[in-house]
Formats: structure tokens, sequence, C-alpha cells
């Protein structure tokens, strides 16, 4: 039995680390609220981008001249697997839950004889899948650096993606993140980007009630500005989504830990003083065998 | 007075402006062009430029964007900028940040056709940069 000493140390250390993870959660709620205002904000031009890009794939599509970033090779040998996660733990399963669901993507790949090639965004994710992928982690970005998660940090990532798709590298290109459901609930995504998977032509259309566009320059070429462009802001949507989720997931890690702290205290408080009370009538015990004794 | 025409400018991080107004002046890749109410639907490219908004209440907004698309309609006008800032908060060291990476592309370019549209890139953000 540990002395009365031993447990008024232990009480005080671990309301230490209640107040702590107390202090985090509170962090993570105000990170969250903004994160979750930037996705609001990136909502319009994404919504924008896709309807504009599904009305002029239909245009280009007639004329049978599409980029390849938008047909793909035609092959789908090597895949390249995105995997956005974040840079800093403490946040319950969010990370291994998003590498988890990339691992098994990838497993089942190479079973069925694949290639797959590996781009990690975030530290975590990469640590993870190290153990079981290493060599085949071609490209790593780490954005712990970064405060605000910006539209070129997603642009510098997409850039890296094109050059490899253009240099030959892969042929279907994977993003990996994770959705913010909600505080609670945040799922596992995988989302193709390369060939780019279009959203149904149908929204677009009644968007422009049935208009006929005129392009300057050419839709190809126009598509061609575009496709790159398009590829930047879902990994930007991406990232943005990362973030909430993290925010979310660390918000109600850290509050449960909260509640196990204090849980834990109660029961130490309760070992304490049974202890300190059976101390005391040990003691009295003591003195009054004594004085009969005498 | 000239009708109402709805104008969103978007970058990818927010939305700059959502309003009526009566023209816009917009840096197309094949020259300015000035859109109001009833315009014929185009899609085009926009190069780094000054956007120029003239408000139904007669105020002038002038905006930076760098590169983007503009989606017009008879009724509305959608502005997706790469990137955009009011004129009023621009910081000139950014245009020359971008005028550096320009270069950095023109010499990295893969191929002729990739270069010369470095090139064009870099020749309209000089021209912005002396513009403001």
């Amino acid at each position: 039995m540990a002395s009365l000493k031993e447990l008024r140390n232990r009480i005080a250390s671990v309301k230490a680390t209640q107040k702590i993870t107390k202090a985090m959660q509170m962090v993570a709620a105000a990170k969250l609220r903004r994160a979750q205002e930037a996705a609001e904000a990136a909502r319009p031009y994404s919504t924008r981008m896709a309807a504009v890009l599904a009305n002029i794939s239909q245009a280009v599509a007639d004329g049978g001249d599409a980029p390849a970033l938008m047909t793909g090779t035609g092959k789908s040998d090597v895949h390249l697997l995105v995997v956005a996660t974040a840079d800093r733990g403490l946040a319950g399963a969010f990370n291994s839950q998003i590498a988890r669901f990339a691992r098994d993507h990838a497993r089942k790949l190479i079973a069925e004889g694949k290639t797959v090639k590996i781009f990690t965004v975030g530290k975590k994710g990469n640590d993870i899948l190290r153990r079981e992928f290493a060599s085949l982690i071609v490209e790593k970005v780490e954005l712990r650096e970064v405060k605000q998660i910006g539209f070129t940090n997603a642009e510098a990532i997409a850039r890296r993606v094109i050059e490899m798709f253009n240099a030959g590298e892969f042929d279907v290109c994977t993003l990996f993140y994770s959705e913010f459901k909600s505080v609670i609930s945040q799922v596992p995504t995988a989302q193709q980007i390369i060939p780019a998977s279009l959203p149904a032509v149908a929204g677009a259309v009644s968007g422009t009630n049935g208009a006929v566009y005129e392009y300057e320059p050419d839709p190809a070429e126009i598509l061609n500005d575009l496709i790159p462009r398009n590829i930047s802001v879902q990994i930007f949507r991406a990232l943005l989504e990362n973030v909430a989720g993290e925010m979310g997931a660390k918000m109600s890690a850290m509050d449960n830990a909260t509640r196990n702290a204090g849980d834990m205290i109660n029961r130490l408080t309760i070992t304490y003083n049974r202890q300190r009370q059976a101390q005391i009538t040990k003691e009295l015990i003591e003195i009054i065998s004594g004085a009969e004794a005498l | 007075m000239a009708e109402p025409y709805k104008f969103e400018l978007v970058s990818p991080e927010r939305l700059l402006v959502s309003e009526s107004v009566e023209s816009i002046v917009i840096p197309a890749t094949e020259g300015e062009m000035t859109v109001m109410a009833n315009h014929s639907p185009v899609m085009t490219t926009i190069k780094p430029g000054i956007v120029t908004v003239k408000t139904v209440s007669g105020k002038e907004d002038r905006y930076v964007v760098y590169g983007g698309f503009a989606d017009i309609l008879p009724d509305t006008c959608t502005l997706l900028a790469e990137s955009a800032t009011h004129i009023d908060t621009l910081d000139k060291a950014d245009i020359t940040a971008r005028v550096e990476r320009a270069r950095a592309d023109i010499g990295s370019a893969p191929d002729d056709h990739a270069r010369t549209r470095a090139e064009e890139f870099l020749h309209h953000l000089s021209a912005l940069g002396d513009a403001v």
C-alpha cells in the first residue's frame, strides 16, 4: 500500500495533468472554430470551381481534346497515394484512422499486382506508414511550421504531384484525408484526383440555364489551366477538412482525458482519506491499549 | 442608369466581394473587357492585373488579382481568382516576390510551350507591378 505522502504526490501530479489536458481542450476548441471558419470560407470557391469545371469539360468532351490530367494515362498500373494527416499527435485515433485506411488501400492495390507510391503530408502519417511501406514513400511534406494553412501550401503540393504525373511516375492519384462530419465524427475518405472524377454534369447545366458559352481562349486551353488549379483546390479543401477534423478529434480526446483525470483524482482521494482514517484509528488503538496495559 | 448586375470575386481562401454592381473591368487574357448586365455568356482566363468594380452607388473599387477565371453570364459574373487583394491592402513586396518566382519558373520550364507561358505570366506581372 502506498504511503500517505506518495498518495498526496500522486494526486498533485494527476491534478497538474488534468490542468494541462483541460487547457489543451480549450485551445483545440478555439482552433476548431477558426478551422471551421476557414473551411466555410473556402467553400464558395470550390463549389463554383466544380460548376465551371463540369460545364467546360462538357464543352471539351464534345471536341474530344481533354488534357491528360483529366483523362489519365489510360492505365492504372502505378498508384500514387497522397496521405494527408496532422503533424501533431494527442488527437485520439485521428491520425491512425487515416493511416490505417490508406494502408488497407495500399495493401489491396499491392495484392492486385499494382505498384504503389506514397506521398505523405503531415508528420504523423509518415511515421505510421514508414513502418510498413518505408521503401514506397517517395515524397513527404510537413506543415508543422505553418500556422494557418493557406492556398499556397496546397498549391506547392499540387505542383509536385503534377510534376510527378508529367514525368510519368504514376497513372492514378488518390488523396486520403479525413472528412469533417462533426466534432465527434471524422470519416477517413479517399478521393481520386487524377484522372479527375468530375461532379455530375447535370448541376452545371441548370446553373447556366442551358446558355451557350463563348470561350476565350478556346475551351481546351482553359481546361489545361483549370485542371491543375482544381487539383490545388481539392488538396486545399482536404487540408482544411483535416485541420478541422484534427482539432475536433483533439478536443474530444482531451475532454476524455480531463474526465479520466477527474475520475482518477476522485478514486485517489477516497483511498487517501481511507488510509488517513486507518492510520488515525491505528494510533488511537495503540494509545488506548497502551493506557489499558498500565 | 445601367441595370444592377451581380458580381462575385472569390479566392480559394474566401469570398471577397459579392454585391450588385454597374460594371466590372476584367483583365482577360485576350485583353481587358468591361462586363455589364446582359453580357453574353463567356468563360475566360484572366491574367494578373487590376479588376475595377463600379458599384451601383457609383463607388469604384479596385482589386489586384493574380490570374484565374471569369465565368460571365447575363445576370451574374463570377471571378475565380487564384489570389486577390484589395488595392488598398496591397503589399508591394508580395508582387516582387511573385515576379521573382515567375522568373525562376521560366528557368525551370521543361519545354518551349511552358516557357512561353511562364514568360507571358512574368510580363503581365511586371506590367502590374509598374501600374501600382
